[in-house]
């Protein structure tokens, strides 16, 4: 078993998550992240995909996905060849004694104080997963209140875009 | 145009449009807009049936029996909850079928309103894809994309569902449209290179076998196939789907293969080197346990659906295409081989086949006492009924002597549920293969069915509303 980064450019439709995360369950697959947002042409949107999966199975998940009318295009990120982030809101115990080594930990980590209470910062990340969680090793001994992680994002390094040569305006008369 | 319509006027022209010449279906309040113009419609016919389920498994029998997208309809809710097993049933065996199902007015989705299912989200998994259209000036695109979607690449269920106020709301016709579908491509034409490796493998083979699967009657391929066969000598086994697609009184054929198949088609498989598989996805009826299925033989796995490449049996040489462009062109592949000098030898393979054809024919108990056996009586039906008439068989023990011992020599002369194993799907789906279009030019053939006694109804009744 291996982690994948699946990029899905998808039609901007009702329904469109529904079908993708159906496909998933049904046929047994465990999503680790999935983030989806508006792309850089109207009416496609784009998901972000972690599965953990043996590599025979993700080609077959591949394919039925690549069977949904709605489904435009799938691209399997290498982590080596990507950049990966995810974004990371903790709330952390903080008061007058404490407050000053959170901030350092955070400064450490190149994250932002973005909220402050008399006895709780709030504290946003970005990264990828393993500095995320070196941040919260770090936090935890202060007491971690709240957490909320978004899925990961990725895109590929390079000049190209996933985008290029499958759904230009000219290709899309079926 | 430019002349104001309702959506439903809309809808039912662009079903003309679309080549409707007649639906089955059950009126019902959300639906009931569309009624008023389908009555006058002269180019679409609609039959009632008693059940939804019906109307779904009619126009699934009137889609395999002529090649054309059947077509059903249903209210909302519970008429159209009722037509989920035809259409997981259509998705299954590759059906091309559009249902048209009413919805609650769009204000009211969501709501729970009264006949208020969310049929689009429930038939996600059982359809190729299922639209819900709540804007009137959607309608003809939805029909138009539904028809090409079910018709094309594998060919499978499509849903459109469409609410009240969409049916009752003005609107203008214009046809044709603009399709939207910017993730469907289905690739027909095969890789020139793989047809070529797959030839040289076809050459190279002791004991090939063309594994033929439903496909080959969908691609509309079983004159190329013929061809193919005839050409190499390559012995033939059709699947429980392909019944019809190669004469079963032709020499090369071995039969059915499977766990309800003939010795000799099962033990072709097991003994081949070299299996050409067109058009069957090695469902477990016909595999048994994969591990241990056709140890000896390599794969050659032509598809029109590259998802089933590799699901269960990795191809050695996969071939991603419509059947009907990969039969002719490995036809032409295979021709240049003989030219080159290389044919098959199959010899030796004939000898051991036509040992195993001898040894172990079909067969069944006969009995001195004056009584018949079920088998008989089937193979009878067959016997005095023709190769021109159309089979239809529910499912279970009859369903399998209907396909070993009627002799099918024409391709869409045998209709039943083969994927999903529907019990009910035989009165219905003959009664739609029965229901010949008026405009087409193909004889009007006889539709005969073979039930078990537990289940010729079961499709067709459904309680009445109290109110009704």
């Amino acid at each position: 078993m291996s982690r994948h980064t699946l990029s899905v450019l998808v039609e901007d439709k009702p329904g469109v998550l529904a079908r993708v995360a159906g496909l998933f369950s049904r046929r047994g697959f465990n999503i680790e992240s999935l983030a989806v947002g508006p792309t850089e042409l109207p009416d496609v949107s784009r998901m972000t995909i972690v599965v953990t999966v043996d590599t025979l199975p993700l080609e077959q998940v591949t394919k039925q996905l690549n069977k949904l009318i709605n489904v435009i295009k799938i691209v399997e990120l290498d982590p080596e060849a990507s950049v990966q982030r995810e974004i990371m809101l903790v709330k952390v115990r903080a008061d007058m004694e404490t407050r000053s080594r959170v901030l350092e930990a955070a400064t450490l980590f190149r994250a932002k104080v973005v909220d402050v209470a008399p006895d709780a910062v709030t504290i946003e990340a970005t990264g990828k997963d393993d500095k995320l969680m070196a941040l919260l090793k770090v936090l935890e001994p202060f007491g971690i209140k709240e957490l909320v992680k978004s899925g990961m994002v990725a895109m590929g390094r390079g000049p190209r875009s996933i985008s290029e040569r499958s759904v230009r305006p000219s290709d899309r008369s079926a | 145009m430019g002349e104001k319509i309702t959506g439903a006027q809309s809808l039912v022209y662009a079903m003309e449009a679309a080549g409707v010449t007649d639906v089955f279906g059950i009126p019902g309040g959300a639906i009931l807009p569309l009624y008023d113009p389908l009555m006058d419609s002269q180019k679409i016919r609609h039959i009632l049936v008693r059940h939804e389920q019906g109307a779904g498994h009619a126009a699934e029998g009137f889609a395999a029996a002529t090649g054309r997208v059947g077509v059903c309809m249903a209210t909302s809710g519970p008429g159209a909850t009722n037509l989920v097993t035809p259409l997981a049933d259509a998705n299954m065996d590759s059906v091309p079928i559009v249902a048209i199902t009413g919805q609650v007015p769009s204000g009211s989705i969501g709501t729970d309103a009264f006949q208020e299912a969310d049929i689009r989200g429930i038939t996600m998994p059982i359809t190729k894809h299922s639209f819900l259209v709540t804007n009137a000036d959607d309608i003809p695109r939805a029909i138009a994309e539904a028809f090409h979607l079910a018709a094309t690449g594998r060919p499978g269920p499509v849903l459109v569902d469409v609410s009240k106020d969409a049916l009752q709301a003005e609107t203008e016709f214009h046809w044709p449209v603009q399709m939207d579908l910017p993730g469907y491509h289905p690739i027909t034409k095969p890789h020139a290179k793989q047809v070529r490796e797959a030839a040289k493998m076809i050459m190279a083979a002791k004991r090939p076998v063309l594994y033929v699967g439903g496909g080959v009657i969908r691609a509309n391929a079983s004159g190329p196939l013929r061809r193919l066969a005839e050409m190499t000598g390559i012995p033939v086994v059709t699947t429980l789907m392909a019944r019809g697609a190669f004469p079963d009184s032709h020499p090369l054929h071995m039969g059915m293969p499977g766990m309800h198949g003939t010795v000799t088609a099962v033990g072709a498989l097991q003994k081949s080197d070299l299996l050409i598989t067109l058009g069957a996805r090695f469902d477990d009826r016909v595999t048994g346990k994969l591990s241990t299925f056709a140890p000896d033989a390599q794969i050659i796995h032509a598809d029109i659906d590259p998802a089933e490449i590799g699901k269960n049996r990795q191809a050695d040489v996969p071939i991603v295409g419509d059947l009907a462009e990969i039969i002719p062109e490995l036809i032409l592949a295979v021709e240049a081989e003989q030219v080159a000098g290389k044919v098959g030898e199959y010899e030796e393979w004939w000898t051991l086949l036509s040992r195993m054809r001898a040894t172990y024919p079909l067969g069944y108990e006969t009995y001195d006492d004056g009584s018949l056996s079920p088998q008989y009586a089937i193979q009878r039906l067959g016997i005095i009924s023709g190769s021109d008439t159309i089979f239809a068989a529910g499912v279970g023990q009859h369903q399998m002597w209907a396909a070993q011992f009627i002799n099918y020599e024409h391709p869409k002369t045998w209709l039943n549920s083969g994927g999903l194993g529907t019990m009910g799907f035989a009165v219905p789906a003959a009664m739609g293969a029965k229901v010949f279009p008026t405009s087409s030019s193909s004889p009007r053939r006889t539709a005969a069915t073979a039930c078990a006694a537990s289940h010729p109804t079961r499709s067709m009744r459904r309680s009445r509303r109290p109110w009704a």
